[in-house]
């Protein structure tokens, strides 16, 4: 088996707040492979932007990356200098965010935005940058790009803008691109088009990929690997296949059952009951519990990562059971 | 279905115009040539809603599904058209009378964060409006307010504390509690459940579809997310640039969308099934409502664009079962 591209190993990522310890990311643990899409889900407050910063080394006080460890084609990434750090950033591994109206500088035109970011990791000439920079916006799909360079970033659309943010995010042919819920505030049938153009583009330069969502659709047409997670640890994780067909934790089972389009029209909604935990200070054991129709007294006792036969690792002492679909899949 | 619908809007359209400012003015008047800026927000619209019916109003953004929803709740004035409520035009009533009808049609709206007032109670926000419009005396207000919150699944000791107190699903009952307050039959709900998480979503469609059991109400929801849309309502009109491109029930506009922009859209809901799917984007941008297409809105875009669409811009044609499409292809069907 090849490295994997970006191995996070017990990453641990605390605020250290006058209030108290806010354990936005609690030991969390996974590896992307080259060319795959890597589904981040949960729900706000669940940690899983923080994990993305944590990778990028983006976290402010008073917040910290307080233990685990994590590799990046095998260099540790928590023992690089700021400089280190900063030559890998935007060339090794790109992160693409929600807003794109706050990634591109309101008042720089587009070609100096994209041959800066170039010429930052790379001795060439500015020509060639500016070639680069054209072609990157042509390959996501930018009607007459050589006319496009010269514009602001006010001059595009959401769409168009979040467009320019992938073309940036690939300049420097990245192993690793982040995206934070790039589609989120787009309209449906422009996020289409930036999943189409984003498959692609993984497709083609084996960029590893991890995407980070609430929402579950997207995760289902366009992730191989999926990780749930719940008040800042990732409760379960395996193939997309086996997590949303047959989920085995129960609070992935209710994320899905929450979905109305999964759901009969008339009918009720299965709802989780209660809602998401405060981070400040929580109590060990299962932060699910309180919500959760399978608790059990000692689910106060934190759960341990279990791996199943089917690959999944689980974080939970009375998981459902594999049902028949599983048995369908895997066959 | 010949009852008489409980709202409907007869030709509506919502015109938002930049006037001319004093240097366009004098620019004009030295010879140049600028024009006012007008948007057809929303552009000769039929719509009714037969009461206990919910009817679901999809669209992208810019399409116009807000402002219908504001011009049927009473909250924009229309420029142009007709609105009726029980089969009786509005706007001909004396102030007095006209206040208490307006009671009636109540607007949820999309930000729970933004359309609460940060400085008041939730006893206040709740309370404010029965007891301004004597429907309780401000005696009773207290235990009036309580019930409220208890309908909409809020712990009534709360009504002390101010919204910035409560998490975005509670926020959204306050919400749904302060238009329930005077009594309305008609609810316009602008996106209530976008800014919640799935798993609240849930909660809080539950509750609509509870309140709407016990108190017989009939909304009308507006919404991008077309599984919302789906699980809600029992038709459903899609907009595009200003305009009703097609209505249907339900479930037979899942099944066999008619117009392409429906298609496209339809082709987009995600679906979590756990298969990889190719994504096939529908071509070009949503154009700008200041300046849109000749001809059908939808052409540019449109995979079966015809000659005629360039020029004519298609009607509504009725296509049976309670249909309608706004394509040349309808045509005759």
């Amino acid at each position: 088996m090849a490295e994997p591209v970006l191995a996070v190993e017990g990453l641990r990522t605390h605020f250290f707040t006058k209030q108290g310890v806010v354990k936005a990311v609690d030991d969390v643990s996974f590896s992307v492979d080259r060319g795959e899409v890597l589904g981040l889900v949960g729900e706000s407050g669940s940690g899983k932007s923080m994990t993305g910063y944590s990778i990028m080394g983006l976290i402010d006080p008073p917040g910290r990356v307080v233990d685990g460890r994590m590799r990046l084609n095998g260099t540790d990434l928590r023992a690089l200098s700021p400089e280190g750090l900063r030559r890998i950033r935007g060339n090794r591994v790109a992160m693409i965010f929600q807003d794109p109206m706050m990634t591109l500088n309101p008042v720089l035109r587009i070609d100096a935005q994209m041959i800066e970011a170039i010429l930052a990791h790379e001795k060439t000439t500015e020509a060639a940058a500016r070639a680069r920079a054209r072609d990157a916006l042509a390959r996501v799909g930018i009607p007459s790009p050589d006319a496009r360079l010269a514009a602001y970033p006010h001059q595009f659309s959401g769409g168009m803008r979040q467009r320019v943010a992938i073309a940036i995010a690939m300049l420097n042919r990245p192993d690793l691109i982040i995206a934070d819920e790039p589609t989120t505030a787009l309209d449906v049938t422009i996020q289409g088009q930036i999943l189409y153009e984003m498959q692609k583009l993984a497709r083609e330069t084996g960029a590893a990929l991890i995407w980070i969502t609430h929402d579950l659709s997207v995760i289902a047409g366009l992730a191989d690997r999926v990780c749930v997670m719940y008040a800042g640890r990732i409760v379960e994780q395996g193939s997309a296949e086996a997590v949303l067909g047959a989920p085995r934790h129960p609070y992935t089972r209710g994320l899905l059952d929450s979905v109305p389009s999964n759901n009969t029209r008339g009918g009720r909604l299965a709802q989780i009951p209660g809602m998401t935990p405060s981070l400040l200070e929580l109590p060990p054991g299962c932060p699910f519990r309180e919500r959760c129709p399978r608790a059990r007294p000692d689910c106060a006792i934190t759960p341990e990562v279990t791996t199943l036969a089917d690959g999944r690792a689980l974080r939970c002492h009375y998981p459902l059971p594999a049902t028949f679909d599983a048995a369908v899949l895997a066959s | 279905m010949n009852a008489v619908p409980l709202i409907e809007l007869r030709g509506a359209s919502k015109r938002f115009v930049k006037s001319l400012d004093l240097a366009a003015k004098i620019g004009n008047r030295l010879g140049a040539h600028v024009r006012e800026e007008v948007v057809r927000a929303v552009d000769e619209v039929d719509i009714a809603v037969d009461p206990g019916e919910v009817v679901g109003l999809v669209g992208e953004s810019g399409c116009g599904k807000s402002t219908l929803g504001r011009l049927a709740a009473g909250l924009l004035p229309l420029s142009s058209g007709e609105r009726y409520w029980h089969g009786e035009p509005l706007g001909k009533l004396a102030s007095a009378a006209a206040r208490r009808q307006q009671l009636k049609l109540q607007m949820i709206f999309q930000d729970p964060y933004a359309s609460l007032n940060p400085r008041m109670r939730v006893i206040d926000i709740v309370g404010e409006a029965p007891v301004a419009h004597g429907l309780v005396g401000a005696r009773q207000r207290r235990d009036y307010v309580a019930m409220m919150l208890h309908r909409v699944g809020l712990d009534a000791t709360l009504m002390r504390r101010y919204p910035h107190q409560f998490s975005g699903g509670q926020r959204a009952r306050i919400g749904i509690a302060r238009a329930l307050a005077v009594e309305p039959e008609f609810l316009v709900c602008d996106e209530s459940v976008a800014a919640l998480d799935v798993s609240i979503q849930a909660q809080v469609l539950n509750l609509f579809m509870d309140l709407k059991k016990a108190l017989n109400l009939t909304y009308l929801f507006i919404s991008h997310d077309l599984g919302v849309v789906r699980f809600l309502s029992d038709r459903v009109v899609v907009m595009y640039l200003g305009r009703v491109v097609e209505t249907a029930p339900t479930a037979e506009l899942f099944e066999t969308p008619h117009h392409p922009y429906t298609k496209a859209l339809l082709a987009e809901v995600g679906r979590v099934e756990p298969k990889k799917r190719t994504y096939i984007p529908i071509k070009g941008e949503i154009p700008s409502p200041l300046d849109p297409p000749a001809g059908c809105h939808f052409h540019p875009r449109c995979p079966y664009v015809m000659q005629r669409c360039r020029e004519t811009a298609p009607p509504l044609f009725d296509v049976g079962a309670g249909r309608t499409s706004r394509c040349w292809l309808a045509e005759g069907s």
